[in-house]
């Protein structure tokens, strides 16, 4: 039966899969990732409360502030994107609408990162 | 093979009426429920760093909304979502390297998840709270 497969096929081990562990993996690094920076996020969160526009930009400007902001957006979007992968193929069997499900959420998880991104960025680089 | 073995009952799965629900289940359900309502909130988070690039009145508009009654709801379920979903993957974190996993510590790990989110979360609140009175 072997014979049947490409050795491409055999060196990338998956046999019937067509994707092996890759987003599991990611899903945990994420996760690892995310918990320094959520604290980060909320202790800034806390320290905003009640401040006014000039305090707030000041606070997103500072370089250590705009770095762990967009890192937290980066490792965030991914982690957001793969969760919510997983709940869409859990609950719709519908091929169509899965595939239109899983392409919206890939769409909406970028969206939500370069738009936080771009935010961060521009009160960061100052315009 | 006989009618008799083919028409022999088959197991049953545990049917939803009848099945206890356990603390791991419940906690297991709120960390789908919380991430998807992270999920939802980042459109806040966007919101905020999109008023904070624009300009003042912006601000002040988005503002006015975290400082309403239905903001300050978001925000609270927000946080505890937060720290519920963290203290949920850390969880399954100590799964993933074998630990904890038995029954009695997964339950208690489940019960730690749901102590521990609130009381994080009302720490938070109320460092937030004093903060904002302290400062002028």
């Amino acid at each position: 039966m072997t014979g049947m497969r490409t050795p491409r096929h055999r060196a990338r081990g998956l046999g019937a899969a067509r994707s092996g562990t890759a987003h599991f993996w990611m899903q945990r690094v994420t996760a690892i990732a995310n918990i320094p920076l959520t604290l980060l996020f909320l202790a800034l969160l806390i320290a905003l409360i009640g401040s006014d526009y000039g305090v707030a930009r000041a606070y997103v400007a500072n370089p250590f502030v705009a770095i762990i902001l967009v890192l937290l957006v980066i490792s965030g979007a991914f982690h957001m994107r793969i969760g919510m992968q997983v709940i869409i193929e859990d609950y719709i069997h519908s091929l169509p609408v899965k595939m239109i499900c899983l392409a919206g959420n890939t769409l909406f998880s970028a969206m939500i990162g370069v738009v936080c991104i771009y935010g961060v960025l521009r009160v960061g680089l100052g315009s | 093979m006989s009618v008799r073995s083919r028409v022999r009952s088959r197991p049953l799965s545990p049917h939803l009426q009848i099945y206890r629900l356990t603390i791991p289940m419940v906690m297991s359900i709120a960390h789908r429920l919380t991430g998807v309502a992270l999920y939802l909130g980042t459109l806040v988070v966007t919101w905020w760093l999109i008023a904070l690039a624009s300009n003042a009145n912006s601000y002040a508009v988005f503002q006015d909304f975290l400082g309403s009654w239905l903001g300050r709801i978001i925000l609270f379920g927000y946080i505890w979502a937060l720290f519920h979903h963290m203290l949920g993957g850390i969880r399954h974190l100590l799964w993933d390297i074998g630990l904890w996993i038995d029954l009695p510590a997964a339950s208690r790990l489940a019960w730690a998840t749901l102590i521990g989110s609130t009381g994080l979360t009302v720490a938070a609140w109320i460092a937030g709270q004093s903060l904002r009175a302290v400062l002028p």
